[in-house]
C-alpha cells in the first residue's frame, strides 16, 4: 500500500471542509505525478498557468469515461445480445462534457442555440420570484437549512421549468441526479459498483426522458426540450434521440448538482465574512463582483478530469500519453501568481480570470443561469435574514470532492423580513 | 530641467507609448503630433463594424488614461527631423523641440499607381477613419458591384463584408490565391474556396490594367486579359507603405521598409549607432526579432503596437521596460463570419501541416514549419486551438506536430509545400 498521495488527501472526506492547504502543497510543483498504482499515474495540474494551458490543448481529451460495461444479468439473451448493443449505443452517445471536437461542437451548439438570451432573462425574473416564495414559507422560522430550504429547490425548479419537466415529477430526479453526479468523481470511473448503479440510473432517467421527448414532439411547448426535439440550429444541426436523451440528462443533473454549491458556499462565505454580508445588504449592486469572487474562492466544481492523447511537455515535466489528468481548478484559483493574497476573500479584486466555470471549449454552458440564481438567492438572503448565525462551522459536507459543497447549512435567525 | 517629450504619430502605438511614459513617472511636457485631426482611434473595426454600418467611424476613438497635461497637435504631420538641434518641423510651418522622441508614424494605404484613375469618384482606399466613413457611404448607396483590387487581409475582409451586405463583389488578385503572400497558396486556396462559397467572384491570377471613368465616376475595370468588370465602387487594397519620408536627411537608418531599431527599441543612425533620445514602435519600427534569429521585421499588428508602444514609452521614461519589445507576433482578421488568427511569422516556411479540423470545411489549423521546427500557426474558424499551437511556436517545437490530439483531420495530418511566391 503506497503512502497517501496529496491527491488521495484531496479525495479523503476528512479534508472536505478545507482542502485548500493541500492544494497549496500541490502547487509547489505546477504539474505533479500522483502514484495511483498504475504505470502512468495520475497527473495533477495545480497552478493557474498550467491548468489554463491544458484546458485548451488539443492533446488533452475529455473522453475519460471507460467503455460502457453494464452488469450481467445471468439471462443469456440479455447478456449476449442486448447488453453489448446497449453498451455500444451508450459509448456512441456520451454527453458532450465527455466528448471532444468535432462531435462535441455539434451537440453543444444545439444546446447553446436553445439557451437563448430571452430564455435566460425570463429565468432571471423567475429566480427572484422563486427565492421570494421559498423565503416566505420560512417567515416564522428561527432556524433554516440554507440547502434544503433554498439552495437546492431553487436551481432544481429553474432547470425543470427551463427544460419543461413537470414539477410533480421532480422528486424522481433528486436521487437520479445525486447518483449520476458521481461520474465526475475520479474514483467512480474505476469502481464497478458505482458504475453499475450509474448504468441503472441512466436507464431509469433515460426511459423517463425518452417518454417526455415523445410528448414534446406531439405537443411542443415553449421550453428547451421542445426546442431541442423539434428545431435545428441555423447550421442545420439537430440531435438524434440518443444524443437528445443524454444531453437533457446532463443538463438536468448539472442543474441539480452545481448551483446548489455556489449558493451554499456563498452564504457560508458571507457568514464567515460578516462585513461583506452587511455591504451586500446595503448595496445589492455588489452582487455580481461578489459572485465572481465566490467562483474563484469557493468554486462549486473543484476539479475536472481529462486524459492525454499524446505526451505533453509542460512546466518542466513530461506527462506521458494515455495518462489520467486532474485539472485542479480550485487550486488555480488560489495561485498567488495570478491572484495576489489568494486566500483572502476580496470581491473588489479587478481583472480576475478565475477558473470557476472551467475554460476553453468546455466552459460551463449554464454560467449565466448560475450567476443569476446565485445573485437572486444571496441578495435576498442578505436583505431578509435577521441576525443570521452559523450553527455549525464547518457544516457537514456532501461526499463529493469534485462537486464540493455543504450537505446542510443550518443558520439561526431572528426571523425573515 | 524638465525634459520635453514628443510623440510623432497619433495611432495605437503612439497612444500606448504616451500612456506608458506617464505611468512610468515621466511628468515633463508631453506633446503628441498627428497628421489626422483626430485623437487616436482603433483601426480594426473600420474594415468590419464601420463598413457594415454597425457603428459610426467616429465611435472608434480609443479610451485613454492620459490626462489634461498632454499637448495635442493634431491635423498637420511632421515633415522633417533635425537631430542636431532636436527640432521637429511640421507641414503647417510650426516647430517643436524634443529631448525624448517616440516615432510611431505607422503606415498609409498604397495608392493606385495611376493617380488620375485613383482620383475617380467611387475609387477608395481603406486605412483611416475618413476612408472608412466614405467607403461605408458608398456601400450603403447600393452599388451594382464592388470591385476589390488585392486579396490581402483588407481586401478579403472588404469582399466578404460586401457579400454579408448582399452586394455583388469581385476580388481581383494577381497571385494564385488570396492571402498568398502572408499565408502561402496552400492555405490561401482554402481561404479562396471559402470566399467563393460565400459568393465572392474571385479572380485569382488576374490583374487590373486600368480603371475606366465616365464623367469623373469610376464605371468599370479592365483586366490585363481583356475582361471588363462593371462596378460602381473600386477598393484599392494593395497593402501599406510605411511613413518614413519625413526622416529623410535626419541621419537615421530609414527607408520605405521602416526605421531601424536596436534590440532595446532605440532607433539607429546610418552608422548603426543607437540614438538614446529616440525610440520607435508599431508598424513603422523595424527591429531584430529574437524569436526569429534576429531577423529585422516591421510588424503591422494590433497587439504588437500595444506591446511595443508600451515598451518604448517605458524606455523613454527611463524606466526598465516591463513590456516585451518583441513578443510572439499575433494578429486576427474577420472575414465575414469567419475569424482568421495567426501566431508567429510564416515567412521562410518550407512546409505547412494541417493539424486540426477539416481544411475542406473551412475550419482548420495550419502549422508552418521551417527546418523541422514550428514557426507559425494560423487558425481559420477554430481560434480555440490557436493558443496551444502558439505555445508550440514559441517553444520551437518539432515540425510537423506529432501524436494524437482531439479534432485531428479525418484523414490525418496533411503536410504540403506552403506555396509562397
Amino acid at each position: 500500500m503506497p503512502d497517501a498521495t496529496l491527491l488521495d488527501q484531496v479525495k479523503d472526506f476528512a479534508n472536505r471542509a478545507d482542502p485548500y492547504p493541500i492544494y497549496a502543497k500541490l502547487r509547489k510543483n505546477p504539474v505533479s505525478r500522483q502514484d495511483d498504482g498504475t504505470e502512468s499515474g495520475t497527473w495533477v495540474a495545480a497552478t493557474h498557468g498550467t491548468i489554463a494551458s491544458l484546458l485548451q490543448d488539443p492533446r488533452v481529451s475529455s473522453e475519460t469515461l471507460p467503455p460502457a460495461d453494464r452488469p450481467r444479468t445471468g439471462n443469456p439473451l440479455t447478456d449476449l445480445i442486448v447488453k453489448p448493443l446497449k453498451d455500444w449505443m451508450m459509448d456512441r452517445h456520451r454527453v458532450f462534457i465527455f466528448r471532444d471536437p468535432p462531435d462535441h461542437d455539434v451537440l453543444r451548439a444545439s444546446v447553446m442555440h436553445q439557451f437563448s438570451r430571452a430564455r435566460i432573462q425570463a429565468m432571471r425574473t423567475r429566480s427572484e420570484r422563486l427565492v421570494a416564495d421559498l423565503l416566505d414559507e420560512k417567515r416564522d422560522a428561527r432556524e433554516i437549512d440554507a440547502v434544503d430550504d433554498l439552495a437546492y429547490p431553487l436551481p432544481v425548479t429553474v432547470i425543470c421549468e427551463l427544460f419543461g419537466v413537470p414539477r410533480e415529477d421532480e422528486p424522481k430526479f433528486h436521487g437520479w441526479a445525486t447518483q449520476l453526479a458521481t461520474a465526475l468523481e475520479p474514483d467512480s470511473l474505476s469502481d464497478t459498483e458505482i458504475r453499475a448503479a450509474n448504468s441503472r440510473t441512466f436507464d431509469a432517467i433515460g426511459g423517463y426522458m425518452a417518454d417526455l421527448i415523445k410528448e414534446k414532439r406531439r405537443h411542443p411547448q415553449d421550453d428547451m426540450l421542445s426546442g431541442l426535439a423539434n428545431e435545428a440550429t441555423p447550421e442545420g444541426a439537430k440531435m438524434g434521440d440518443y444524443d437528445l436523451v443524454a444531453t437533457s440528462i446532463l443538463m438536468l443533473v448539472a442543474g441539480h448538482e452545481t448551483t446548489v454549491n455556489l449558493i451554499t458556499n456563498g452564504l457560508l462565505t458571507l457568514l464567515r465574512h460578516p462585513d461583506e454580508l452587511e455591504r451586500l445588504r446595503q448595496d445589492p449592486g455588489r452582487a455580481p463582483r461578489l459572485i465572481e469572487e465566490l467562483l474563484r474562492y469557493e468554486p462549486p466544481v473543484q476539479f475536472r478530469t481529462r486524459k492525454t492523447l499524446s505526451s505533453i511537455d509542460i512546466a518542466g515535466v513530461t506527462i506521458p500519453e494515455g495518462a489520467d489528468l486532474v485539472l485542479l481548478l480550485a487550486s488555480g484559483n488560489r495561485d498567488a501568481a495570478m491572484f495576489p493574497d489568494p486566500d483572502r476573500f476580496d470581491p473588489d479584486r479587478t481583472g480576475t480570470r478565475h477558473l470557476g466555470f472551467g475554460g476553453s471549449l468546455h466552459y460551463c454552458v449554464g454560467a449565466p443561469l448560475a450567476r443569476f440564481e446565485a445573485e437572486a438567492a444571496l441578495t435576498a438572503l442578505a436583505r431578509r435574514l435577521k441576525a443570521p448565525r452559523l450553527i455549525e462551522d464547518p457544516p457537514p459536507y456532501r461526499s463529493g470532492a469534485a462537486l464540493r459543497g455543504p450537505e446542510h447549512l443550518r443558520v439561526a435567525i431572528d426571523g425573515i423580513v | 530641467m524638465s525634459d520635453r517629450a514628443v510623440v510623432v504619430g497619433a495611432g495605437l502605438a503612439a497612444l500606448r507609448g504616451a500612456e506608458a511614459m506617464r505611468e512610468a513617472g515621466f511628468s515633463g511636457p508631453l506633446t503628441i503630433v498627428g497628421a489626422e485631426p483626430y485623437r487616436p482611434y482603433d483601426r480594426p473595426p473600420l474594415s468590419k463594424h464601420v463598413l457594415a454600418g454597425e457603428i459610426q467611424a467616429d465611435a472608434t476613438t480609443l479610451p485613454s488614461s492620459l490626462g489634461a497635461d498632454v499637448d495635442w497637435r493634431l491635423g498637420s504631420p511632421v515633415t522633417r527631423l533635425d537631430r542636431e538641434s532636436r527640432t521637429l518641423h511640421r507641414a503647417d510651418g510650426g516647430t517643436l523641440l524634443y529631448d525624448r522622441l517616440l516615432i510611431a508614424t505607422g503606415t498609409r494605404a498604397r495608392a493606385w499607381p495611376n493617380p488620375h484613375e485613383g482620383r475617380l469618384s467611387g475609387v477608395f482606399t481603406l486605412r483611416g477613419r475618413d476612408d472608412a466613413a466614405a467607403l461605408r457611404a458608398a456601400l450603403a448607396a447600393g452599388p451594382r458591384r464592388v470591385l476589390v483590387i488585392g486579396a490581402g487581409f483588407i481586401g478579403c475582409e472588404v469582399a466578404s463584408l460586401c457579400r454579408q451586405l448582399g452586394l455583388p463583389a469581385t476580388l481581383v488578385e494577381p497571385g494564385p490565391t488570396p492571402l498568398g503572400r502572408v499565408l502561402g497558396s496552400a492555405v490561401g486556396a482554402f481561404i479562396g474556396a471559402m470566399l467563393e462559397g460565400r459568393g465572392v467572384d474571385l479572380r485569382s491570377g488576374s490583374e487590373v490594367e486600368w480603371l475606366e471613368g465616365e464623367g469623373g465616376r469610376f464605371v468599370r475595370a479592365h483586366l490585363t486579359d481583356g475582361t471588363r468588370i462593371d462596378a460602381d465602387v473600386a477598393v484599392i487594397a494593395l497593402g501599406a507603405v510605411r511613413n518614413t519620408e519625413w526622416l529623410d536627411g535626419s541621419g537615421l537608418s530609414a527607408d520605405p521598409g521602416g526605421v531601424d531599431c536596436d534590440a532595446a527599441g532605440f532607433v539607429l543612425d546610418t552608422e548603426g549607432q543607437p540614438d538614446p533620445r529616440i525610440a520607435a514602435a508599431g508598424d513603422v519600427a523595424r527591429f531584430p526579432h529574437p524569436l526569429y534569429g534576429g531577423r529585422r521585421v516591421a510588424l503591422e499588428h494590433w497587439s504588437h503596437a500595444v506591446m511595443q508602444g508600451t515598451h518604448a514609452g517605458q524606455l523613454l521614461a527611463g524606466a526598465k521596460p516591463a513590456s516585451p519589445y518583441a513578443a510572439l507576433p499575433t494578429f486576427w482578421s474577420t472575414q465575414g463570419d469567419v475569424v482568421v488568427k495567426s501566431a508567429g511569422l510564416t515567412e521562410g516556411a518550407d512546409a505547412v501541416a494541417f493539424t486540426q479540423g477539416e481544411p475542406g470545411s473551412g475550419r482548420f489549423i495550419a502549422v508552418y514549419g521551417r527546418a523541422g521546427r514550428c514557426i507559425a500557426a494560423v487558425s481559420v474558424d477554430s481560434a480555440r486551438w490557436l493558443p496551444a499551437h502558439a505555445e508550440l511556436v514559441a517553444a520551437g517545437a518539432p515540425f510537423p506536430p506529432q501524436g494524437a490530439a482531439a479534432d485531428r483531420p479525418s484523414r490525418g495530418i496533411m503536410v504540403l509545400a506552403p506555396g509562397f511566391p
